[in-house]
């Protein structure tokens, strides 16, 4: 595997689209209430990233350049759609849940994103192994945000962090979390026991936060 | 249509159902450009603007193209079209009109397309049937919602950013989501919260 692909089929966790990029967060915050409305979110971006990965990069040297955007747009609006006849038909609780987010994967900034930043100048094959990985770590980040939310709003029966404001909140200390790590990471000067003690705060942080 | 039932709209759009701050829409340009109150108040009014518009051009749409037709499966896609559309005549119409708001705007203008406030309001306006004086209404009152949420913030971050007792890893986005939080929480207020 050349050092090209590894990069992109780990950039989803180096460059998570949530917590590194920024991107894609108002469905991060919205619908990271439980593990399982993240895992439906997340895949059905999943979904749509990785079609439209694919046929931006099929299509890349036929689109012209001034045109882009709109033609970007309406190729993941039409993937959406698809997904959203999909849910609607075959997972109605699914669509009870999530149902009003769908359509607005079409203005998911992470899809516009990596179609302009990653499947316009790849080819097929690379475009659509960052699409996976980029909706993978999309998901993964639903899933831990939905996972400590869950946790603290049904076992420690906190329901503010069911609420927009805890969704803030917990997005916020994780993301500071985050920073902390890899601000540790890449300083050099600390060893590695001193690394696997910096990543105590991380439990700490979200205990404060009760 | 009684005054009680406008005031309550707008009340909702402003404070109770911010689009922001309780419906966690338009995070990106809320967290991007509330640096500055200059460039939040131009934002929250280019986006008024483009909500306004949107709102009433997809509701006619739907109303007299898509539903006679019954393609309103196409929903999505003509929606974001018409949203993109008007983003284009807006960035045309402030480069001549306003260079000086156009530049501190910078790429934030043509985000405007994929700010999920747009597009969830016209998808909103669709799904609860609303008449057309109320979606005039709705609109006008979520975009200033936003404009508030928007003026807010940039009011506290200008304070904040200069602030050296922040942790070195909460600088930027995570004390920003923080003091959305909190901003949230009183926002909450509004609606009669319980924990």
């Amino acid at each position: 595997m050349d050092k090209k692909t590894k990069d992109t089929l780990l950039g989803g966790i180096i460059n998570n689209p949530v917590f590194v990029l920024v991107l894609g967060t108002c469905p991060t915050i919205a619908k990271s209430t439980n593990i399982s409305n993240g895992i439906g979110l997340g895949l059905a971006t999943l979904f749509v990233l990785l079609c439209s990965n694919v046929f931006i990069s099929l299509l890349r040297k036929t689109i012209p350049g001034e045109v882009r955007l709109p033609a970007y747009i309406v190729i993941i609006a039409t993937f959406v759609t698809v997904v959203q006849l999909f849910v609607a038909k075959f997972l109605p609780d699914l669509d009870k849940s999530i149902g009003a987010f769908i359509p607005l994967i079409v203005v998911n900034c992470i899809i516009l994103g990596r179609a302009e930043a990653f499947a316009a100048k790849n080819n097929v094959l690379l475009s659509a192994i960052d699409g996976v990985s980029m909706g993978l770590g999309f998901t993964l980040a639903l899933i831990l945000l939905g996972a400590i939310r869950q946790f603290l709003s049904e076992v420690c029966k906190l329901t503010f962090f069911v609420s927009s404001a805890g969704g803030f909140m917990i997005f916020g200390l994780v993301m500071a979390a985050f920073n902390y790590v890899i601000t540790a990471i890449n300083n050099k000067a600390f060893s590695k026991k001193v690394l696997l003690d910096m990543k105590a705060p991380k439990a700490e942080d979200v205990k404060e936060a009760e | 249509m009684s005054i009680t039932q406008i005031l309550s709209i707008v009340v909702a759009g402003l404070l109770t159902n911010n689009i922001v701050l309780s419906q966690t829409l338009g995070i990106c340009p809320f967290l991007g450009v509330s640096k500055k109150t200059d460039s939040a108040v131009g934002m929250g009014f280019a986006v008024t603007f483009v909500l306004l518009i949107a709102s009433v051009v997809c509701w006619a749409l739907y109303t007299y193209v898509l539903l006679p037709l019954e393609i309103e499966y196409l929903q999505t896609i003509v929606f974001i079209l018409i949203i993109a559309v008007l983003v284009q005549i807006l960035d045309i119409v402030l480069k001549k009109l306003s260079p000086s708001l156009y530049n501190s705007l910078g790429v934030y203008l043509a985000l405007i397309t994929t700010n999920c406030a747009v597009l969830g309001t016209a998808n909103v306006v669709i799904n609860d049937g609303l008449g057309i004086i109320e979606t005039i209404i709705h609109s006008v009152s979520v975009g200033l919602g936003f404009t508030l949420a928007l003026i807010l913030m940039a009011g506290v971050r200008e304070r904040i950013d200069n602030n050296s007792a922040i942790p070195k890893c909460f600088k930027g986005l995570p004390i920003a989501l923080v003091t959305a939080a909190l901003m949230s929480m009183a926002f909450a207020g509004f609606a009669g919260f319980s924990f």
